[in-house]
């Protein structure tokens, strides 16, 4: 590395693995952790100053369903006390009477709220609960009476693609500022599912058309962000904006790693917090310098003059597609390998069955291996 | 708990622009920078549009701003209207201002 490395901007803090709803597309990894894994309150505290100090301006506290963490105020309130701008990623099922406004008191600066469907029926399929999206429409109300700016996060897939335009309704008349229509990452659960999520290529095209459409439509009045999906794309993303360039994230057990999926190239050590300071891990760790920049680029990233545009895309996703994570993501048309993405694709359709429900699922569970049972009863 | 509003707000000299409340405007002594929050993005504003941001409280007219950028600029009103209302128009577009 030649270049100095700058402070990072955002973290995502992923504060547990729990979660009630099991969403098939879901990016953290599929070996999930369980709450006895989960980093304890002061150790987060002692997390969020350290970034504080080293110039983080914000972070997304998410998980798993971050409500479930019963210290989530204090969280909130240790950040805003020391001027970190704090986002909450919610599901927006089953928060207690009164947490919102305690959220709000605390300092929290912005909601963002997950719809899995536009329609109930769509919602509680995919997130395999009953009643979820009467919750999440009953947390909406209360965050906008809490008086929060609200984001409306729709996870775009097969199975909900025909709804974007009931989506940009649904957040509309839930009073959002925002909108993200987020075509799903193929991570962890997701990469599990990755045939039953498959669009089709056509529906792809008509989605790009009404988002681009809505956008003109409704500039000044609610901002749309549009997340397409990577195997239709002709360049990849800037991944994180760089691989440890400006955010970075931790996991429940305080692990800290580059993006959410990094778990996945096993050739990385990733340290703890607690084992090692937040500073020393940024500045030093072999898995934070293996793709910082673009020295450790092959061709064709190497002479490309889109380098420090895309910065070689998602390291993950290499890996996952062509099996060496410092290869070109296969997303990029100068990658050898992008005809694997469209041949993934239509391998995803031609097993698809006429009938569109998502039996075809792997619902996301902790600990999917059953455990013995005298530990599950405590008569050991 | 009301709907969004579904037309798409203008500016006019009688506008009194006022940050969005999913924003913050803070100096960032980590960069010795100002820094503009939002929920995705950070942004970084010059010195200029810092003077237009700090008079987006509410309570300056965008008349009475132009006129009082004019004189911190000594510049001519007519000259810098213009400037003002299109940044601040973009900025309302951008969801960062009301207007």
């Amino acid at each position: 590395m030649n270049e100095p490395v700058l402070p990072p901007i955002g973290m995502l803090a992923e504060l547990t693995h729990r979660c009630p709803l099991q969403c098939a597309y879901c990016s953290n990894p599929v070996e999930l952790l369980k709450a006895n894994r989960e980093m304890d309150t002061a150790g987060w505290l002692s997390l969020f100053e350290q970034a504080a100090d080293l110039g983080v301006l914000q972070v997304h506290l998410s998980g798993g369903e971050p409500t479930l963490r019963p210290d989530l105020e204090e969280l909130i309130a240790c950040l805003a006390r020391r001027g970190v701008y704090t986002n909450l990623i919610t599901a927006g099922v089953g928060i207690a009477d009164g947490r919102i406004e305690a959220w709000a008191e605390a300092g929290l600066d912005h909601i963002q709220l997950s719809f899995q469907g536009a329609f109930a029926a769509t919602t509680e399929k995919i997130g395999n609960s009953r009643g979820a999206h009467e919750k999440k429409l009953e947390t909406a109300r209360r965050v906008r009476a809490a008086g929060l700016p609200l984001t409306i996060n729709a996870p775009i897939h097969r199975h909900n693609m025909e709804e974007v335009p009931d989506f940009i309704e649904l957040a509309l008349s839930l009073g959002a500022e925002r909108l993200e229509i987020a075509n799903v990452q193929y991570a962890g659960w997701a990469l599990l599912n990755r045939k039953a999520l498959m669009p089709e290529r056509e529906a792809v095209e008509r989605q790009v058309q009404i988002v681009e459409e809505a956008q003109e439509r409704l500039r000044g009045i609610m901002t749309i962000d549009f997340v397409t999906p990577d195997y239709f794309a002709i360049y990849p993303k800037p991944c994180m904006g760089g691989w440890a360039r400006d955010a970075f994230m931790v996991a429940p057990d305080g692990t800290v790693l580059p993006c959410h999926a990094a778990g996945t190239i096993k050739s990385l050590h990733f340290e703890r917090f607690g084992d090692w300071s937040l500073s020393r891990i940024w500045h030093e760790s072999s898995a934070f310098n293996a793709f910082r920049g673009t020295s450790w680029m092959q061709e064709p990233c190497r002479s490309c003059e889109r380098q420090e545009i895309d910065w070689g895309g998602c390291r993950c996703q290499a890996m996952a597609i062509a099996g060496d994570a410092a290869a070109t993501d296969p997303a990029c048309i100068k990658s050898p390998l992008h005809a694997r993405m469209g041949a993934l694709i239509n391998e995803a359709i031609s097993t698809k069955t006429a009938d569109t429900t998502p039996d075809a699922f792997t619902y996301r569970r902790i600990g999917r291996v059953t455990e013995p049972r005298a530990f599950q009863n405590g008569s050991i | 708990m009301t709907e969004a509003s579904r037309v798409r707000a203008v500016v006019s000299m009688q506008s009194r622009p006022i940050l969005k409340s999913h924003t913050r405007l803070q100096y960032d002594r980590v960069r010795e920078a100002w820094a503009l929050l939002s929920p995705e993005r950070v942004f970084w504003p010059n010195e200029v549009s810092l003077d237009i941001l700090r008079l987006c409280d509410g309570r300056h007219s965008v008349a009475l701003m132009i006129s009082l950028l004019a004189d911190q600029y000594a510049a001519d009103e007519a000259e810098i209207a213009p400037d003002v209302t299109g940044f601040l128009q973009e900025w309302s577009d951008k969801f960062l201002v009301t207007l």
